[in-house]
């Protein structure tokens, strides 16, 4: 190895210059039409990079937003167990998933840590007013599932906080049945058929466009009590409990299960999801689609690269004799590398910065044309692409450098 | 100051070996004018190139200053191209991007000197080239013979002790290759050793001592003005 002396030193300060980076730049100048492909190459894949992973991330936020806006710190209790293992010996001996009751429910309020619980029945019915009817879903709650799922109504109230055991004939309907229903006519205070029962129309939900789960707009809400007597059945589809801090999910997680199992004779036969789990699952697919997307479109900076190889080894070629001069005139081969590098970084470090410009463009005009979509472009994505270009810029050089470094400066100075 | 001892450089052509330069024995004191003649292919340009550091002998010893320069590392040579050897040649090799000041000062560029300090150098060798007003100028803009001054002033702008040109005027009209002879020689006058290969009897006449090959061998070596004739 070269113990560093103090050439070497001087050829270190030489390559920290300024002059070597204005030199390049006059080459970089000098072949305008190979640098502006080169440059468009090389934007192209970091604006690509960008533009992907925005869009992934788009989405990402888009089902975060969504998931949020289903309610905060909610658990979910599905009859009947989705696993295979653990009740098999239920399974065997022929044991069907006992009913959830509103029982269960009331049983479940009993946990310092729960802040509200709200049954759940659905079902369809036919709804009817004057000679208008209409087939519906027909969900059978209490007052609390308006604060658990962050509904809100844009006139009248909710369901009355009343004993979930008492039916009451009152309903509270989604704005798209209020508008093809009543059209014209105050629907408030109106009462309508759902059913054999009747039942006045006391408030009407506000639009919550398109939610994950259930288009509230086309949903009729009474109260649980008079739902179970509707479909004539004590079971309900699901409980939505809602903790009263994230960190208590778990223990009432685990509170849930015991009662239930206490309730229902030993058996453990419900499901509990946990808005965290299903959130966190998609988040992860998405991330992974994201990072996938990322990694395809680092390719097209490769490819960049590739090209950078190529147009800098014409470009060697080119320059046989300047090459050969600079030899002549005292520099070493590791001055030739240092400005050929150079000149391929500097060729990078433009194109990546010209295409994180396009990107972020790309992502705003996204941003804009679909403004549900919040697509900002990672900051890893942008970080990396980046390095990835200044990256594959150095390594797609070192090739061409090395060749420029070798070239024998009498041959390449002898006149043809 | 320099010194060539038994100095060979072959060739390997297919199976065939060429005998560029065929035991070379000559030294060359500071500040002489040499001229180097000789049929084509005889040698000339290889031995030029071989004092200038550009190539390396098949065998032998070349002495550079007392220096034994055939056992240095290609960094070291670099350094002692930059500072101690000056190139002129027949294509001028000018950086066709870049403005004769720019050209000019790309030894020193290359040397890591200070900026400041290389502005007030480049600014003194175009004033004694009397270039100053083509400064700004590329190469195509320059005629020949202002390409070849600009060569020059690139050539001696690290005040290297020795100057080597392999056919300057070649590409030149008669008028521009004698001011090109001018400069030259006044650069010699003033100290620099000169080396020159050249084809023309009337320029070889014009140098103090006078070198002959013929196939790689040195056929005559003439000083003039001294009663001592040597024939090696
Ligand atoms: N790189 C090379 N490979 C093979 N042979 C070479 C090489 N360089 C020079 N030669 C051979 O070496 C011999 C001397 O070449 P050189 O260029 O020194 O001649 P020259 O005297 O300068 O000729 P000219 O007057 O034409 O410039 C020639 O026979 C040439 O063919
Ligand atoms: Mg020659």
């Amino acid at each position: 190895m070269v113990v560093l002396n103090p050439i070497l030193l001087k050829i270190q300060i030489m390559l920290a210059s300024r002059d070597v980076i204005r030199f390049a730049w006059q080459a970089l100048k000098g072949y305008r039409t190979r640098t502006i492909l080169m440059l468009i190459a090389m934007s192209i894949g970091v604006a690509s990079v960008l533009v992907l992973t925005s869009l992934g991330e788009g989405a990402r936020r888009y089902v975060r937003g969504e998931f949020a806006s289903l309610g905060t710190n909610l658990i979910i209790v599905i009859p009947g167990r989705s696993e295979t293992s653990g009740s098999g010996l239920g399974n065997m001996m022929g044991v069907t998933p006992r009913d959830l009751t509103l029982g269960d429910a009331e049983a479940l309020t009993r946990h310092p840590n729960v802040k509200q619980i709200a049954p759940l029945n659905i079902g369809g019915a036919e709804i009817s007013w004057q000679n208008r009817k209409r087939e519906v879903t027909v969900m059978g709650t209490s007052s609390e599932l308006l604060s658990i799922r962050h509904w809100s109504l844009s006139r009248g109230k909710f369901l009355p906080d009343t004993d979930w055991e008492r039916a009451s004939p009152v309903c509270v309907i989604g704005k798209k049945i209020r508008d093809e229903i009543f059209t014209a006519h105050n629907a408030l205070g109106q009462w309508v058929r759902i059913g054999d029962n009747r039942c006045r129309v006391i408030g009407i939900m506000s639009s919550e466009g398109q939610s994950i789960g259930v288009d509230v707009d086309e949903v009729v809400v009474i109260p649980v009590a008079s739902a179970q007597a509707l479909f004539n059945t004590p079971s309900l589809f699901r409980i939505f409990i809602e903790a009263k801090t994230r960190n208590a999910i778990p223990r009432v997680i685990q509170f849930t299960k015991d009662t239930i199992k206490a309730r229902h004779q030993g058996e453990e036969d419900i499901t509990v999801v946990t808005q965290d789990a299903v959130l966190a699952t998609f988040d992860n697919i998405l991330s992974v689609l994201t990072y996938a997307v990322g990694g395809i479109a680092g390719i097209s900076l490769a490819v960049a690269g590739i090209l950078i190889m190529n147009v800098m080894l014409v470009a060697v070629s080119q320059r046989t004799s300047e090459i050969g001069l600079l030899k002549a005139l005292g520099a070493s081969r590791r001055g030739i590398i240092m400005l050929i590098l150079t000149e391929a970084m500097l060729l990078s470090a433009m194109g990546g910065i010209i295409g994180l410009t396009i990107g972020q463009l790309g992502a705003w005009a996204i941003r804009s044309a679909v403004p549900e979509l919040q697509a900002y472009p990672p900051l890893w994505a942008a970080a990396m692409s980046f390095s990835v270009a200044i990256v594959t810029g150095a390594i797609f050089c070192l090739l061409p450098a090395r060749k420029a470094s070798k070239l024998d400066p009498v041959l390449a100075l002898a006149k043809r | 100051m320099i010194k060539l001892q038994k100095i060979h450089r072959n060739f390997q052509v297919g199976d065939q070996t060429v005998h560029a330069l065929d035991d070379i024995n000559l030294e060359i004191g500071q500040g002489e004018y040499v001229s180097v003649m000789g049929p084509s292919g005889s040698g000339k340009s290889t031995l030029l190139n071989l004092i200038g550091m550009l190539d390396h002998p098949s065998s032998g010893q070349y002495y550079l200053n007392d220096k034994n320069v055939t056992e240095l590392d290609e960094v070291e040579e670099a350094l002692i191209r930059n500072n101690n050897i000056g190139f002129v040649f027949q294509a001028f090799h000018l950086v066709p991007r870049l403005s004769a000041a720019e050209n000019i000062e790309l030894p020193l560029m290359l040397a890591g000197i200070d900026p400041d300090l290389r502005k007030t150098k480049v600014e003194q060798a175009l004033v004694s080239l009397n270039l100053t007003e083509r400064a700004h100028h590329k190469p195509e803009q320059l005629s020949g013979g202002q390409r070849q001054r600009v060569a020059i002033a690139r050539a001696t702008i690290t005040e290297p002790s020795v100057l080597l040109a392999d056919e300057p005027t070649g590409n030149l009209d008669q008028k521009s290759g004698h001011d090109v002879m001018d400069i030259l020689e006044a650069l010699n006058q003033r100290g620099i050793t000169l080396i020159m290969v050249t084809h023309d009897q009337s320029l070889g006449d014009r140098s103090v001592r006078s070198i002959n090959m013929i196939d790689g061998r040195i056929e005559s070596d003439i000083t003039k003005n001294s009663d001592h004739v040597s024939v090696s």
